[in-house]
């Protein structure tokens, strides 16, 4: 129940939202091999999702149930990445080439 | 007779489950796990399609990071206003939650004046829905779509909360934690959901 708790510093998680942003820019430039940066930027872009949701959204202090509404996207997300995988076993190909090869009258 | 009473006193005839406040708020958190599901629909064919390019153009050399990291940088403003804003219509503060919701709405419009601005630079530079210079066509067509999915998702919150700011300065609103408080609550619900939506959309589109 929102009105039931004390307000948290908001100012605290815009701060650390902050942080987090310029963290995941520095994060790009680092000459690491780029699965150890896509898993460093992902896992920064949840834990900021998780600040938004918990703090602004006031999720920590609804009761647990109202959670599990909110997980359902991420818990549906990740099955819909796991049946694309098939997909992306699939042969890379050049879109541009293609087209070069084709050429569909109408767009350039 | 107890009917009648129970209609004018703003309560509602049973309590809804998960948000005792109102339902209002239940049924704007499952509206949001819906459009979360679309966006992350978005996302998720994007990465396949990505995964599956060989000439995939890389977003940072094209899009620029610049420009959005700022925008980044004004949502985030936009819902530390908001949550503020919200803390002045529980407080009885009129003219704090006026001012608080006037900057969260500040906010989204110089998010969309941005967004314009990248747009327009983008497509001089050639990035089309239907192909672009530098590779892969889909890389344009995946951009417009969801950056443009959520362009209009800030669109329609800039609309929401002029809503809420009117009602907010109407002398006849009763603010403190009642009616008023739940209603802007809601709209902050929304606003912050976009927000959360544009980190996942400038770590995925952007900075990956």
């Amino acid at each position: 129940m929102a009105e039931g708790h004390a307000s948290p510093n908001y100012w605290l998680i815009w701060l650390y939202l902050f942080i987090l942003t310029v963290v995941e820019i520095a994060v790009i430039f680092i000459p690491v091999a780029k699965l150890l940066i896509v898993i460093a930027l992902v896992s920064l872009a949840l834990v900021k999702a998780t600040l938004v949701a918990a703090y602004f959204m006031h999720l920590r202090f609804e009761g647990r149930t109202l959670a599990l509404i909110a997980l359902t996207p991420l818990f549906l997300g990740a099955l819909l990445i796991v049946i694309l995988i098939p997909d992306h076993s699939a042969v890379p190909h050049k879109t541009v080439d293609s087209m070069k090869v084709a050429p569909a009258a109408g767009h350039r | 007779m107890s009917q009648v009473a129970t209609v004018h006193s703003g309560t509602e005839p049973a309590e809804s489950p998960l948000t005792p406040e109102s339902w209002g708020k239940l049924g704007m958190w499952i509206f949001l796990a819906g459009d979360a599901m679309g966006f992350g629909t978005l996302l998720a064919a994007y990465g396949a399609m990505r995964f599956g390019s060989a000439d995939w153009p890389s977003p940072y050399d094209r899009l620029g990071i610049n420009l959005t990291a700022f925008m980044t940088f004004l949502l985030i403003c936009s819902s530390v206003t908001m949550v503020k804003g919200l803390e002045g219509v529980k407080n009885g503060k009129r003219g704090i939650a006026q001012i608080y919701l006037l900057l969260t709405i500040i906010g989204g419009v110089g998010f969309l004046g941005l967004q314009v601005y990248e747009w327009t630079k983008l497509i001089d530079e050639g990035l089309k829905v239907f192909g672009n210079p530098w590779g892969a066509s889909l890389f344009g067509t995946t951009f417009f779509i969801i950056t443009g999915f959520h362009g209009l998702h800030v669109t329609g919150g800039v609309v929401y909360l002029s809503v809420m700011l009117v009602l907010v300065s109407k002398p006849t609103t009763a603010l403190g934690t009642g009616w008023t408080y739940n209603v802007v609550e809601i709209s902050g619900l929304y606003w912050h959901f976009v927000d959360l939506v544009w980190i996942m959309v400038f770590t995925f589109i952007y900075l990956l």
